[in-house]
């Protein structure tokens, strides 16, 4: 089963997906298209994970030796956005580029989970597109915050996808397209630590929660991307991820009009 | 939100981000180290990290170790907690959007550098006791104070808060110039400098003199089934 999270006449809720008639199911039994909804973020993530550097043809495409431990970054609720939603470039960056990844959902705490216990915890999956804006890369805590934790630069979505149906996550083939144009073609397969490593290294050191995500890395395929573009992701067995780069509002502006509607 | 709290727990429920190196950090300033490989050049922005959820421990609480860990290092950490959404705020303004401030102490396995982020280091469960409850903004008048790391009542490190308001006004202009603060989010916008270290059944203490203190201590971990 697909679950959504959606906006549908002024309201939050929670609908199972029937992707072949493009129709969200809602708990009352409400039905809406897919175009009658705004997508939220499929759940409001907890701890997040991103793996860096997790498949071997993008490490060496960025001149990176493949890590001999995951490399692993943190990203805050502020940077997630929903399917068809809007991420902005700001007027600066001319190096922003999409990174189509498999997320993983965590369903059950856990603690020092064997790898080969570790579907077990997993409630399910969901594609996510891991933005990254390389001219504000720096050799600390890298990748640092201000190349990876901007806001609403984390498409996630449309859905997760219950885990029971999928039957191999390490085997699922990856592609983003940019206006349509294929730019990126992978496989899960080809991840140097699989899902099941990943979360025993994690849950080796600290306690996974229901809610947790783990983006597991992304495959070669760097192309930098421009206000106005269209740019898709897809996971065979997941769907397909939309979202559209935007320039980023002029801060002096949006200052302005914060400071007259402020409400104190 | 603290008034619900019968027994002694943790008073934040947002996304804790902390500044581990600023460019005018003694270790920036002082030491050649940054300026070669793999950094080749000082920071030129706040060096910030995320502090997960399981690491968040009560005041008093108990930070269990694993066998294999020996010693951990602490800071003393000033937390600012954000009042409501704060994003591309001037200094002028930055101190409005605060709500009060808490105390954390920040631990880490010894050892981790700056390139990647140290998240097996900094990560593990109750490596951020933090609390014990917020103080309001209003309340507290930093000039003339000090932020003290105290390891079983000596004093191992301390960092002075003259200015303290210029400096997280300044911290929230950089940092919310690119990011979101959500309300109730956290912001470690000041710790103590060096990284004193501690070992199993060391009380560790975080004290703003005249406000609070905030203690934990550091325990063998109980052995765990795998």
């Amino acid at each position: 089963m697909k679950h959504a999270r959606i906006a549908y006449r002024g309201a939050i809720r929670t609908a199972v997906v029937e992707e072949d008639d493009q129709l969200l199911i809602m708990a009352d039994g409400q039905r809406a298209g897919f175009n009658e909804v705004v997508w939220l973020t499929p759940f409001e993530p907890r701890t997040v994970f991103a793996l860096g550097l997790n498949y071997a043809d993008h490490a060496s495409e960025l001149s990176f030796n493949a890590p001999e431990r995951p490399l692993i970054f943190l990203k805050g609720p502020n940077t997630f956005v929903g399917h068809n939603g809007y991420s902005p470039c700001p007027a600066d960056v001319r190096q922003m580029h999409f990174e189509c990844e498999l997320g993983v959902v965590i369903g059950r705490t856990g603690r020092r989970i064997r790898d080969e216990r570790a579907y077990d915890y997993v409630a399910g999956y969901t594609i996510a597109n891991d933005y990254a804006l390389r001219e504000y890369l720096e050799n600390y805590y890298r990748p640092n915050l201000r190349v990876k934790n901007r806001d609403f630069c984390t498409p996630l979505g449309p859905w997760m996808v219950d885990a029971v149906d999928l039957a191999d996550p390490m085997a699922l083939d990856l592609r983003s397209f940019v206006n349509g144009e294929i730019v990126q073609n992978g496989n899960t397969r080809d991840m140097i630590f699989g899902i099941p490593k990943l979360i025993e290294y994690l849950s080796d050191f600290m306690t996974l929660s229901p809610g947790d995500l783990i983006l597991t890395g992304t495959p070669k395929g760097v192309r930098y991307v421009q206000p106005g573009d269209e740019v898709v992701t897809e996971i065979e067995g997941i769907g397909r991820l939309v979202n559209r780069i935007i320039s980023e509002p002029n801060v002096q502006k949006h200052e302005l009009a914060r400071i007259a509607e402020s409400p104190l | 939100m603290l008034g619900s709290c019968l027994h002694q727990c943790v008073p934040i429920d947002g996304t804790v981000y902390g500044v581990a190196l600023d460019a005018d950090d003694p270790l920036v300033t002082h030491s050649e180290v940054f300026n070669k490989p793999p950094h080749n050049a000082a920071p030129t922005t706040a060096v910030l990290f995320i502090k997960p959820r399981n690491t968040f421990l009560a005041h008093n609480g108990l930070v269990q170790l694993p066998p294999s860990l020996q010693e951990v290092e602490a800071h003393a950490a000033l937390a600012v907690i954000f009042a409501r959404d704060t994003r591309a705020v001037g200094a002028a303004e930055a101190l409005s959007y605060v709500e009060g401030y808490t105390l954390a102490i920040d631990l880490a396995e010894p050892g981790a550098g700056f390139f990647r982020p140290p998240i097996r280091e900094t990560c593990r469960d109750g490596f951020l006791p933090v609390g014990p409850v917020i103080i309001p903004r209003e309340s507290i008048v930093f000039d003339g104070t000090e932020i003290r790391l105290e390891m079983d009542g000596s004093k191992a490190a301390s960092l002075s808060l003259d200015g303290g308001d210029e400096r997280i006004a300044k911290l929230i202009e950089e940092v919310s110039a690119f990011m979101t603060f959500r309300s109730g989010d956290v912001l470690l916008a000041a710790r103590t400098p060096l990284r004193p270290s501690a070992r199993i059944g060391s009380r560790i203490s975080a004290i703003l003199e005249g406000v609070g203190r905030l203690d934990c201590c550091l325990v063998l971990e109980e052995e765990v089934a795998r």
